[in-house]
C-alpha cells in the first residue's frame, strides 16, 4: 500500500488580465482568481493512476495563501484523491515557494511518504519551484520534467524528459518526490456534482502553520515586459482572413498549383 | 566567500549546450563589476576536452563514472559539496529539464537565496540584480538577493552564446581536474537507459509549412480540420504541450522547450496563446501568423501577422481558400 502525497499550489488564473499593485512590487492579488496549478494536476493524475495500480491512498496537501483553498481541495478529492489537508495561517496570495516548501515539508515529515507527486512548477515560482525544495528538507532524491512513473518492490522507475522528445529511464530507491511535467494520461475529468457532493459531505483537515522560511530575495520592481514587435493585425471574418493568409502564401510562393 | 561567478556547464550526449555558453557568457561580462572571475564547473566522466570548450576564467572539472549522464543526485551532491566548500558568490544554473532538478535544491541544502527564470542579470553598485520571467512570461519581476550570495536559474536564450564560448584561435581556459568531493556509490537515483522519441511519425524540424495548434482547438475531434489544412499547405501538424499533453497528438509534434525546436518557412499558431516554453520552439521561423481569440495573447509579440477569429472557424476557410488558389 503506497502513501502517496500531492502537494499542490494555487495560482492565479493566467487568462485573467494581470494587474501590478500601486507599490509597484507585486500582483494586485484581491483581483485574480486562482486556480490549481495545470502541473499539480497532472501529478494528481499520476498519483491516482498509481494507486490504481499498485494500491494505496492519496493524500492532497496546500497551503491556504488565499482563505479558498478548499474548492481546489474539493476539485482533488473528485478527481481521484481519498484525503484532503490544508495548511492555515496568516499567509497571502504569492506566499514564496521556500514558504510553502517549508510548510509542506514540515506537515508531511511525519506521514512518511512512500512517494511524493508535485507539479513540475508554477507560474508564481519565481524563488523557484516547490518539489526538489522539498526533496531537499525530507533529505531524499528528487526527479523532475517527469511524464511517467512506474512502481514496484520500493523502487519507481521514472521518465524525465528532456529537449527534442528525448527522455532518460531513471530507477529510484523509495522515499522519493517526483516533479510530475505530465500525467501518462491526460488528467481525468471531475463531474460538477461529484465536486459539490465532496463539498457537502468530505472534511478537510487541516493544520496550524506558522511562517518560518523566507524567499531569499526581495522583489524591488515588477512590470508586464515590454514586446519587441508585435503582430500586424487583420480584422474580418474567418472567410476574410482565410483569404488574406491565402494570398499572402501565394504572394510568398508557398502554394503550388496543383491543377 | 568569493566573488567568482560559477556556471555550471551543461552537456547532454557528448555535447555541450548552448545555454552553458549563454551564462558563461553573461558571467564573463559580469564578473569584473564583481571582483571575480568566471569559473566553469563541469561534471562529467572523460569529457575534459569538452570542459575546455567553456568561455571562462578557469573551469573546475569533476571527474567520476557516476557524473557520465546527468543524474540529479549525484550532481546535487557534488555541487552542494562544492559550493560549501568555496563559496563563489552567484551559482549561475540553467533553467532546463537538469538545471531545474537542482537550483531549488541546492537553495534548500546550502540556504543561498535562488532568483528562478531569470532572463535578465546586471550588477548595480556591487549588487546583483535579477530580472524573472513568471506568470506564464505576463509579468517580469526584478529582484536582488537578501544577502550577497545568490544561485540564479536563467531561461534558454535569454544571452547570447557566442559570447561565452572558446572560438577557434582562443586560448582555452585551465581546467583544473577533480575527483568527485563526496562519495557516489550509495545513489538511490540509478540512470538507465535514454529513451528515443517514437519514430515513424512526421518530423516536425523538417516541414516547410507547420499548422500548429493548441489548447483553442478545444479536442481530439477538431484535429482533423488541422491535418486537412496541413495536407492543402503540403505541411505537417504540430503542437502546443497542451494538446500533446491531453494525449490529442503524439509528443514528437510538440513545438517549445520540452519538445522540439522548428524553424518552418511559415508557422501557424492556431489557438496558441504563446508560454514562453512556447516562443523558445519556434520564435526562429521565418513567417509567423497567429490566430487567438484573446488579442492579448503574447503569440501576437512575436508573430509578423494576426487574427483574433476562432480557429475552428478559420481552419476550414483556409482550406478551402488554399485549394482555391492551387487549382486556379
Amino acid at each position: 500500500m503506497m502513501n502517496i502525497i500531492v502537494p499542490i499550489k494555487q495560482v492565479p488564473n493566467l487568462t485573467d488580465e494581470l494587474e501590478i499593485n500601486d507599490e509597484g512590487t507585486d500582483l494586485a492579488h484581491d483581483m485574480l482568481q486562482y486556480v490549481l496549478n495545470e502541473f499539480d494536476e497532472h501529478a494528481l493524475e499520476e498519483a491516482v493512476l498509481i494507486k490504481e495500480s499498485v494500491g494505496g491512498t492519496v493524500t492532497v496537501i496546500g497551503v491556504d495563501t488565499t482563505g479558498e483553498l478548499d474548492g481546489i481541495l474539493h476539485l482533488a478529492l473528485a478527481k481521484g484523491a481519498d484525503k484532503a489537508m490544508k495548511i492555515t495561517g496568516d499567509f497571502t496570495p504569492g506566499t514564496p515557494s521556500h514558504v510553502q516548501a517549508q510548510l509542506i515539508a514540515d506537515a508531511i515529515r511525519d506521514m512518511a511518504p512512500d512517494i511524493v507527486l508535485t507539479g513540475v512548477q508554477a507560474a508564481d515560482d519565481r524563488d523557484g519551484q516547490m518539489g526538489p525544495m522539498l526533496a531537499a528538507h525530507l533529505n531524499i532524491p528528487y526527479v523532475g520534467v517527469v511524464t511517467n512513473v512506474s512502481i514496484s518492490d520500493g523502487k519507481a522507475v521514472v521518465h524525465k524528459e528532456y529537449a527534442g522528445g528525448v527522455m532518460a529511464e531513471f530507477i529510484v530507491t523509495l522515499p522519493m518526490v517526483v516533479g510530475v511535467q505530465a500525467a501518462h494520461q491526460p488528467p481525468r475529468y471531475a463531474p460538477v456534482s461529484k465536486i459539490r457532493q465532496i463539498a457537502k459531505t468530505v472534511r478537510i483537515e487541516e493544520i496550524a502553520g506558522a511562517e518560518t522560511a523566507q524567499a531569499g530575495s526581495t522583489v524591488r520592481r515588477m512590470f508586464k515586459p515590454e514586446a519587441a514587435g508585435h503582430a500586424e493585425m487583420w480584422d474580418g471574418t474567418p472567410d476574410e482572413i482565410a483569404e488574406r493568409i491565402a494570398d499572402l502564401l501565394a504572394a510568398k510562393g508557398l502554394l503550388k498549383r496543383t491543377a | 566567500m568569493s566573488n567568482d561567478i560559477w556556471v555550471l556547464a551543461e552537456h547532454f550526449k557528448g555535447q555541450v549546450t548552448d545555454i552553458t555558453y549563454e551564462m558563461a557568457g553573461k558571467a564573463r561580462q559580469l564578473a569584473p563589476a564583481l571582483g571575480g572571475q568566471t569559473v566553469g564547473v563541469f561534471l562529467g566522466s572523460d569529457m575534459a576536452t569538452l570542459a575546455a570548450s567553456i568561455g571562462a576564467d578557469r573551469v573546475l572539472y569533476v571527474d567520476d563514472p557516476a557524473l557520465a549522464h546527468f543524474n540529479p543526485e549525484a550532481y546535487g551532491r557534488v555541487l552542494q559539496a562544492l559550493i560549501q566548500e568555496h563559496n563563489p558568490r552567484v551559482v549561475m544554473i540553467g533553467s532546463t529539464s537538469m538545471g531545474m532538478d537542482l537550483a531549488a535544491s541546492l537553495s534548500v541544502a546550502t540556504g543561498l537565496p535562488l532568483l528562478a527564470y531569470v532572463n535578465g542579470l546586471a550588477v548595480e553598485n556591487g549588487t546583483l540584480v535579477a530580472v524573472s520571467q513568471i506568470y506564464g512570461g505576463k509579468i517580469q519581476a526584478e529582484a536582488v538577493p537578501d544577502g550577497e550570495a545568490c544561485i540564479v536559474s536563467c531561461l534558454v536564450g535569454a544571452f547570447p552564446a557566442d559570447a561565452g564560448r572558446v572560438e577557434a584561435g582562443q586560448a582555452a581556459p585551465p581546467v583544473e581536474t577533480i575527483p568527485a568531493p563526496v562519495p557516489l556509490d550509495d545513489l538511490k537515483v540509478r540512470f538507465v537507459k535514454w529513451i528515443e522519441p517514437a519514430g515513424g511519425d512526421v518530423d516536425i524540424t523538417q516541414q516547410a509549412v507547420l499548422v500548429s495548434i493548441g489548447r483553442g482547438i478545444g479536442g481530439a475531434e477538431n484535429i482533423e480540420l488541422a491535418e486537412e489544412l496541413a495536407a492543402a499547405l503540403g505541411g505537417a501538424v504540430s503542437a502546443s504541450r497542451p494538446v500533446t499533453d491531453a494525449g490529442w497528438l503524439p509528443k514528437t509534434r510538440q513545438v517549445g522547450k520540452s519538445g522540439l525546436t522548428v524553424k518552418p518557412k511559415v508557422y501557424l499558431a492556431l489557438g496558441i496563446s504563446g508560454a514562453p516554453e512556447h516562443l523558445e520552439g519556434m520564435r526562429n521561423s521565418e513567417l509567423i501568423i497567429a490566430i487567438n481569440t484573446d488579442p492579448k495573447a503574447p503569440i501576437f509579440d512575436v508573430a509578423h501577422y494576426g487574427a483574433t477569429c476562432d480557429m475552428l472557424d478559420l481552419m476550414p476557410a483556409l482550406t478551402e481558400a488554399v485549394r482555391a488558389r492551387q487549382a486556379a
